[in-house]
Formats: C-alpha cells, sequence, structure tokens
C-alpha cells in the first residue's frame, strides 16, 4: 500500500460528493460510514455514529476508482477482499479500484482494525456505496443520452445502452454524475447475488508483488529524511522503575548521539518508561543500550512467578464459589447426586503475539505539528498518543498507518507509539523507536493465563445433565480496569459461555486471578482458552459416556434451532446451532470420520462458534510414545458468504499455524517478575517441517460475511488433544492433555 | 574501515563504517535497502536471509568486514520487477500474508533451488526450517518451491 496522502474530504454533512479533486477536475465522491470493529454490521449501522462519514469513493474524470478508508493491512487480506465488495456493486474490472488509507482525523475516524470485524462490518456499506455510485453514473448517462435509466446499464466500468451499443466510461460521466441526488443507501438496488462476478471468486492478493520483491514498507521501513534510531531500555520486571543509570559507556559506542530517560505514560498507553539510546542506526542504539547501566526499582511485582500464579489458580479453585456468571436448574446439586461425575483440569498459561515485524514507530515532532509512520490496528489512538507527548492539538499529528508485519491484536495497543513519540519529542528530529525481538517478546500484552474446572454427567441416553464450568485467570478486563485489578470475568469466556450442548443444569463461575503481568487481545482472545476447554470437557463426556465424539457432539446440539449468545447485548447474533452441526458434518465426513485407521493413529474434532463464524477442524495423528506426527487438518468454515475464497482459505491456513505453535511449542512463562523468554530459541515457533497439510472447505452460504481472520484458533488445540487421546487408546493409556502447550512429558 | 564487496552486481565501498556492524544493518540503515528484513538479530528465523557467495546466509549476524571482497545478493537483486521465477511462483501461489518475512523466505528458496533445481519435500523441509512465518504459510510456500521448479507438489 502506498502511503498517500490525498486532501481531506471536506464533507461532514451528509453523504456527499466533492465538486473538485486534487487534480481541479470535478470527482464524484460519496462518503459512507463503516462501523467500528462491527462483528455485527446490521447493529452498528443502527447506532448513530460519531460522524456519519469515514470511508469514501471517488471516480475521477481519469477513470480512476479508489476506496479511501482507516482499514490496516496486517496480512489479513482486506486489502483485496474490501474492493473487491465495491467494485462488485459498482460493476468494474475489480483491478480498476485502488485503495488509499486515509488519514487520520479525530473528527471523523473512531475506529481501527480488529475483531475479525472488517469484511463483516464493511459489506453492506460497501455495497450501498458502490450500488449508489452505479445509479449514479446510471442516471448522468441516462440524462445524457436522454433516455430511460431503465435501457442503460453498467458493465465493466461503462454505461451502456441500445443498439448499435452506445457507452460512456465513468470518468466521463463524473461530472454529471456529480452534480445528481445520492439516491438513499437504504433503497438503493443492490446486485442479486446471482450475478456476482467477482464476489465469491478466487482472487490474487493485490500486494503480493511488492512483497515478493522487497518492496513493500512496513513501519520498520519508513526512512524520512535524517532518520535517527533508537532502542529503549526498560525494566525486566513488569513495570519497574528507573532509579538512576550511567551514560558514561553508551555514549562511548561509536554511533551513539544520546541517552536520556523516559517517563512511565500511565493506563491508556501503558508504557514502563525506561532509557533511551539514540544513534545514527539500529546497531549503534543496541550496542549502546548494551553499554548502558541501569539501576532499576523492580516494585512488587519481582516477587511474581508462574508457579505462584498456578498456586493462585489452584487456591481459587478450591476456593467456593466464584462470581457467578451463568446459572440455570441446580447444576451443583446434579453433580453432587451423580455417580457418574467427570471432572476435568485445564491450564493453559501466557501467550505472546510475536509478530515477524518487532514493534517500531517512526515519529517526527516539530514545534506545530508532527508526522508519524506507524505500523498501528488503530491509528486514531495513535495520533491521540503523539498529540498528548507532543502537546499538540490531535489534528496537527499527522499518522501513515503502513503495512504490517503481523498484528494478531498486538499492534491494537499504542504502547510503542508513545514511547516514540516520547523519545522524538525530545530529539526534535525524525527517530524509529525500533524493539528488538527480546523487548517485544518480554514487553508484549499477553493471551491471559487460565485455569479451568468442569463438571459434568451424561445419563445413560447419553443426555447432558449437568454442565459446569469454573475459571480463573489474569484477565484482560483486570488489567484495563480504571479500578485497577477487578473484573467478574465475563469478558474471559465470550462465546465459551454459550454452550452449544444442551442440559437443564448450567453454572458458570469465575474468579480473578493477580497478576502484573500485561495482557490484552491474541488472536482470538479469550475464545483461544475457553474453545479448548469446552472442545475438550465434551470429548472427555463423549468418552466417559462410551460414544462417538462426532455423534455425541450432534445429540447433544439438537435440534435446529438459535441460542442467543449469552452475556451479550439481545440483538447479538445467535448461535446457529444448524450451522455448528454443519461445519461439525463437513468436517468430519471431508476427514473420512469413522472410517478404520491403523493402530497408533487417531482423529479428534472440536467445533466453535466465535466472531459469528462457524469453525470445525478434525486433526490426524499418528501416535509412537514420544512421537506425534499430525497427518493433516481437516477444516470446515462457515463464515457466511464468502468475498474471497482464497483469502478465506488462506486466513484459515494461517489460524491453525498460530494455534499449532501455542500448542505444541513454548509457553510464556514469568519468573522474579519477568518474563522469561526472550527470542525464538527459547519460544520456538512452528517451522516449515513441523507444518501439517491443512485443508480448508468452505461452507456455501448466502448469509452475510462474518470473522475469518480469528475464528479457527480456537478449534485447533482441540481437536488435536482429542486426536491424541484418540490414538492412544490403543496403548497402555490413554493421554489427555489438559494443559498447554503439550509437553514431552505429556506423551512419554 | 573501508570496505569493499559486490552488492547485487554492483561494486560498492563504504568507508567508516563499523567492522563489527552486521550486513543486515548496513544494508537496511546505512544503504537504505529495507527489503532485508530484521526478525531476531540471532539467525533463529531466517527474516534477514541474503546470499553471500550464492549461499543462503543470515544477514543480522555477518559482521560486515567478513564480506570483504564478496558478492551479495538481496530480495532487491533477484529482479527488478518481480520476474524472478521464484518471486513469480510466490505471486500465483498468493503466499505472503503480513509479507514481511517473505524476502527471507525466497531468497532461501532461491539458493534451494539452485542447487536442487527438483527439490523433494524432504529438500524443502531441510532448506526452508530456518526461516519462520508467522502467519503459517508454509503449505504456500511448499507449493510456490515446487512450482517455479516445474515439479508437481508431492504433498500439500
Amino acid at each position: 500500500m502506498a502511503i498517500h496522502l490525498f486532501p481531506e474530504p471536506q464533507t461532514l454533512d451528509r453523504r456527499t460528493f466533492l465538486k473538485t479533486s486534487a487534480a481541479g477536475g470535478a470527482a464524484l465522491l460519496i462518503g459512507f460510514h463503516l462501523p467500528a470493529r462491527a462483528s455485527d454490521p446490521a447493529q452498528e449501522q443502527e447506532k448513530p455514529p460519531i460522524n456519519p462519514l469515514n470511508a469514501w469513493v471517488r471516480i475521477t474524470p481519469d477513470n480512476h476508482v479508489t476506496l479511501i478508508l482507516a482499514k490496516s493491512e496486517m496480512g489479513q487480506g482486506i486489502m483485496t477482499a474490501l474492493p473487491m465488495i465495491l467494485a462488485e456493486e459498482l460493476c468494474l474490472d475489480w483491478k480498476q479500484v485502488t485503495i488509499e488509507q486515509a488519514p487520520t482525523n479525530p473528527k471523523i475516524y473512531d475506529h481501527g482494525t480488529g475483531g475479525s470485524g472488517s469484511v463483516g462490518g464493511s459489506w453492506l456499506p460497501l455495497r450501498q456505496a458502490g450500488a449508489a455510485a452505479r445509479e449514479m453514473l446510471i442516471a448522468a448517462a441516462a440524462q445524457k443520452w436522454e433516455v430511460g435509466t431503465d435501457t442503460c446499464k453498467a458493465q465493466n466500468g461503462y454505461v451502456v445502452h441500445g443498439h448499435p451499443e452506445r457507452s460512456y466510461k465513468y470518468g466521463e460521466l463524473v461530472s454529471d454524475a456529480a452534480l445528481l441526488p445520492i439516491p438513499n443507501f437504504k433503497e438503493v438496488p443492490l446486485k442479486n447475488s446471482r450475478d456476482f462476478t467477482i464476489v465469491g471468486h478466487d482472487t490474487h492478493r493485490v500486494e503480493a508483488a511488492s512483497k515478493a520483491t522487497g518492496t513493500a514498507q512496513f513501519g520498520i521501513d519508513a526512512r524520512p529524511a535524517g532518520l535517527l534510531y533508537a532502542v529503549i531500555a526498560r525494566c525486566p520486571v513488569f513495570y519497574g522503575k528507573v532509579t538512576s543509570f550511567d551514560a558514561t559507556k553508551a555514549k562511548a559506542v561509536p554511533g551513539v548521539r544520546d541517552v536520556f530517560q523516559i517517563e512511565v505514560s500511565g493506563r491508556g498507553a501503558s508504557t514502563t518508561g525506561g532509557v533511551a539510546v539514540l544513534a545514527d542506526n539500529s546497531w549503534a542504539a543496541i550496542q549502546g543500550r548494551k553499554a548502558l547501566e541501569v539501576k532499576w526499582e523492580e516494585g512488587a511485582a519481582a516477587s511474581e512467578s508462574s508457579e505462584e500464579l498456578h498456586n493462585q489458580f489452584v487456591a481459587n479453585a478450591a476456593a467456593k464459589p466464584g462470581s457467578v456468571i451463568r446459572n440455570e436448574g441446580d447444576a451443583d446439586a446434579a453433580l453432587t447426586s451423580a455417580s457418574n461425575k467427570v471432572e476435568a483440569v485445564y491450564e493453559l498459561p501466557f501467550a505472546a503475539h510475536v509478530c515477524m515485524e518487532p514493534m517500531n514507530c517512526t515519529v517526527h515532532i516539530q514545534a506545530d505539528r508532527a508526522e508519524a509512520w506507524v505500523p498501528t490496528q488503530a491509528p486514531q489512538w495513535a495520533q491521540g498518543v503523539i498529540a498528548e507527548a507532543a502537546k499538540l492539538p490531535p489534528e496537527k499529528v499527522t499518522v501513515h498507518t503502513t503495512l504490517m508485519g503481523g498484528g494478531f491484536g498486538r499492534r491494537y495497543q499504542a504502547d510503542f507509539v508513545m514511547e516514540a513519540a516520547q523519545v522524538a519529542k525530545t530529539v526534535g528530529k525524525p527517530v524509529m523507536v525500533l524493539w528488538t525481538r527480546e523487548d517485544d517478546m518480554q514487553h508484549d500484552f499477553y493471551r491471559p493465563a487460565s485455569y479451568h474446572k468442569c463438571q459434568g454427567v451424561v445419563d445413560a441416553a447419553g443426555n447432558l445433565v449437568a454442565w459446569k464450568h469454573f475459571q480463573t485467570s489474569t484477565s484482560i478486563a483486570a488489567k484495563w480496569s480504571p479500578k485497577g485489578e477487578e473484573d467478574n470475568g465475563q469478558g474471559e469466556f465470550g462465546t465459551g459461555a454459550t454452550v452449544p450442548y444442551k442440559s437443564p443444569n448450567v453454572r458458570i463461575e469465575y474468579t480473578l486471578a493477580h497478576s502484573s503481568a500485561p495482557r490484552a487481545w491474541w488472536r482470538s482472545v479469550e475464545h483461544s482458552s475457553t474453545g479448548f476447554v469446552v472442545e475438550s470437557f465434551v470429548d472427555e463426556l463423549a468418552a466417559a459416556a462410551g460414544q462417538d465424539p462426532l455423534a455425541f457432539r450432534l445429540n447433544l446440539i439438537g435440534e435446529s434451532r438459535k441460542i442467543p449468545r449469552f452475556g451479550e447485548e439481545p440483538d447479538a447474533t445467535p448461535l446457529d446451532t444448524a450451522r455448528l452441526k454443519g461445519v461439525l458434518q463437513l468436517a468430519a465426513e471431508k476427514a473420512g470420520w469413522g472410517k478404520p485407521l491403523p493402530d497408533g493413529e487417531g482423529r479428534g474434532i472440536a467445533g466453535f462458534f466465535s466472531f459469528n463464524t462457524y469453525t470445525a477442524t478434525v486433526a490426524e495423528v499418528s501416535f509412537r510414545p514420544r512421537d506425534l506426527k499430525i497427518k493433516r487438518l481437516v477444516c470446515a468454515v462457515d463464515c457466511g458468504r464468502v468475498v474471497n475464497p482464497n483469502g478465506v482459505r488462506a486466513q484459515v491456513e494461517s489460524a491453525a499455524i498460530y494455534a499449532l505453535t501455542a500448542t505444541l511449542k513454548d509457553a510464556i512463562t514469568v519468573d522474579r517478575g519477568r518474563i522469561v523468554q526472550t527470542n525464538f530459541n527459547d519460544y520456538q515457533m512452528i517451522r516449515m517441517k513441523e507444518a501439517p497439510p491443512i485443508e480448508v472447505h468452505l461452507v456455501a452460504s448466502e448469509e452475510k460475511p462474518t470473522g475469518i481472520g480469528e475464528p479457527t484458533v480456537p478449534v485447533i488445540a482441540p481437536a488435536l488433544c482429542n486426536a491424541i487421546f484418540n490414538a492412544t487408546r490403543k496403548w497402555k493409556k490413554d493421554v489427555r492433555i489438559r494443559r498447554l502447550p503439550i509437553q514431552a512429558a505429556d506423551l512419554a | 574501515m573501508a570496505i569493499t564487496f559486490v552488492l547485487n552486481g554492483q561494486s560498492k565501498t563504504l568507508s567508516d563504517v563499523s567492522p563489527d556492524m552486521p550486513l543486515l544493518w548496513v544494508l537496511r540503515d546505512v544503504l537504505n535497502m529495507t527489503g532485508t528484513k530484521f526478525g531476531c538479530g540471532m539467525a533463529l528465523c531466517g527474516a534477514c536471509t541474503v546470499h553471500i557467495n550464492g549461499e543462503a546466509t543470515r544477514s543480522c549476524i555477518t559482521p560486515i568486514s567478513s564480506v570483504s571482497g564478496k558478492k551479495i545478493m538481496t530480495i532487491e537483486g533477484l529482479s527488478a520487477d518481480g520476474s524472478h521465477p521464484v518471486q513469480k511462483a510466490w505471486i500465483e501461489e498468493d503466499v505472503p500474508q503480513c509479507g514481511y518475512c517473505q524476502s527471507g523466505q525466497i531468497m532461501s528458496a532461491v539458493a534451494l533451488l539452485a542447487k536442487k533445481p527438483k527439490p523433494t519435500d524432504a529438500d524443502i523441509d531441510d532448506a526452508m526450517s530456518g526461516n519462520i512465518c508467522r502467519c503459517g504459510t508454509y503449505q504456500r510456500i511448499r507449493k510456490a518451491i515446487h512450482r517455479a521448479a516445474g515439479s508437481p507438489a508431492e504433498k500439500a
């Protein structure tokens, strides 16, 4: 994506158009509204937005169509999927559309890119905007020809009419169309999906070539003239402070220009402060930091450890009860009176995002303005943070949102932006604050660590009589609570509280565990934990009942119905059990569920609903003691209408590998109040030789599009662990994995 | 200290550069050639892979003094327009997602194909397992290498 700023549309009134463009000619410009983090576009549309216009379609006389929006590309493919939607309704060759990254403007934009919401949230508004533009262009052509609009049609960037055919390029109609009223978005005719020629068809990524040639510009590639580089020494203990520092040796490193302290910036950006080393290049800055001597005030967190956290978990689970999140019937009574109660305890560690591009931010602060190059999922927040540090009004801060070398939720934070702004404020020249891999791994906002105790009872007929799920975790909400570490835990379950398995007695409880480790959104957020727990425990219930895991699930899900999402707004999209059964059955069918396997091989299944999307995976493994091989992952996805099947498959493949790393590789652990892991040697990633074949099967659907970047993550660990259990039944003991990541000792 | 080497076919002399500065930072911060990426600084992830005398090498741990008189090829040197067969295969298979690791992946793949024009899956595992992709594009990388080699994929 070219970082290209354009004269900002001055259209804050209504959906409207601009009569002059940068080139001085007339341009048709239609503003519209894209909801923020919309997992539910219909719901968002009805709420009055902060500003009605935050995205534009611009058509210029030279026949260029530009889609201007504030959405960030981090690999999820929206630079391709979003213009496809517009081009479909606008009847264009989709390659005619270029995307322009909207500039930050606090009066207009209030959103970022996250929650797997871009395509779902943009689907209807983009179609409406494209259709409105199309109808205006048709009307303009009809006027010129003095014929009825119903005799004209739009195709491939032209409006055509009659025999022999007459035509106008869209660009030729712009000045006339711009004088016409913009149709009411709610009434503008949308294409029949049968006529789609772009949406639903495999499409190549628009920016693939730039990424295959090294020309794609990530944040770390920003090179404004006169750029200096800085790294920051931060206290290794969570939120420890600088007591004093001696920069003598650091300043002696060739290329080091300055060493100075930056302050803690409090809650919002949540930085730890530290000592900045400014240099002519990254290497000198890194060497300078190695030579720097800092005394830290480690603070109260210095006694924290993973062992201590585990002990808190165990104590919380033993103390009764947790705060009650959900209670129907009397699960405790049913559990007490049952002779065949099943109980299992699951534990998941902190997890780091580990974007391949380490955090970085480049800022230039001058007396009256600031400019920044930020790989961010939240450009408006970045702008606000820079304005705060620069003591400038936000409108004086220009943020260029760059491509991101991974996001996964990490780049929704503004800590790295605040640090860069603080350094830039001191330096007064363009400066990049670069994080090394060690910085990135040790100063992340981690997926919470959690501990779950599940209890259930199945009767002789295979019906679920009681379901109880207790969780204790270091919640995200507690980290960000204005009152300090407080949270009732509702958000730590997500759709894991909307149990699709019918039971008359359901009880869900939560107790907060305390940690100073920063926590926030990690790909699929709470569902990465509760998906594992729910789909592992239901498998345990099936095994205890002596039933096939798929048949057991399908029976408990029962008839097709819509289950309201527990604990969410009444108008949140309910869980459609037919669609959940659909993905389970599709994955099972494609994986040959039920077909015999040789001894030592097994299959496991898991299905889950998150981000309004239904996913299921069958894992197929072979197992000998100490030797686990994943033969394949068969994934089924129902994310509503698929805009770009190629892009959706890529996201499923990606989520599967991301989840496999968290399942099979290392935990993030804490010792003496600091993160133990440092780099890819002790926090390892799945590599080529370990990556199993991944098959992706998409449900053909006419439902509105829903999230795809995250929802496959929650099903991978349970499918794999259930497969290990299935494979090991032929050995002397069943191996049931209840603690992630899987350890070598688990497979002994 | 002055150091002379051949960079993407052009002779290059640098004066006043720390001899211990890794090639990665010389490329990125001194020469502003940002196609080669920083990932770990410890030769663990492969994002910084370049060719030195034809060998895939991690530039993040390669002191600039050690490349004196050698031939260096970076992603920028493969082709000006993405026309190298490996780059074309990458685009055709839609390998990149975030794309950050892909310069290094491509440089490793090009070095592999130079040695083994028809690599097996095992060859690909061996040659490519030093390159981490956090977006999990491995399956597509494998297909793209087979495509560039003109061979049908074995698996995946």
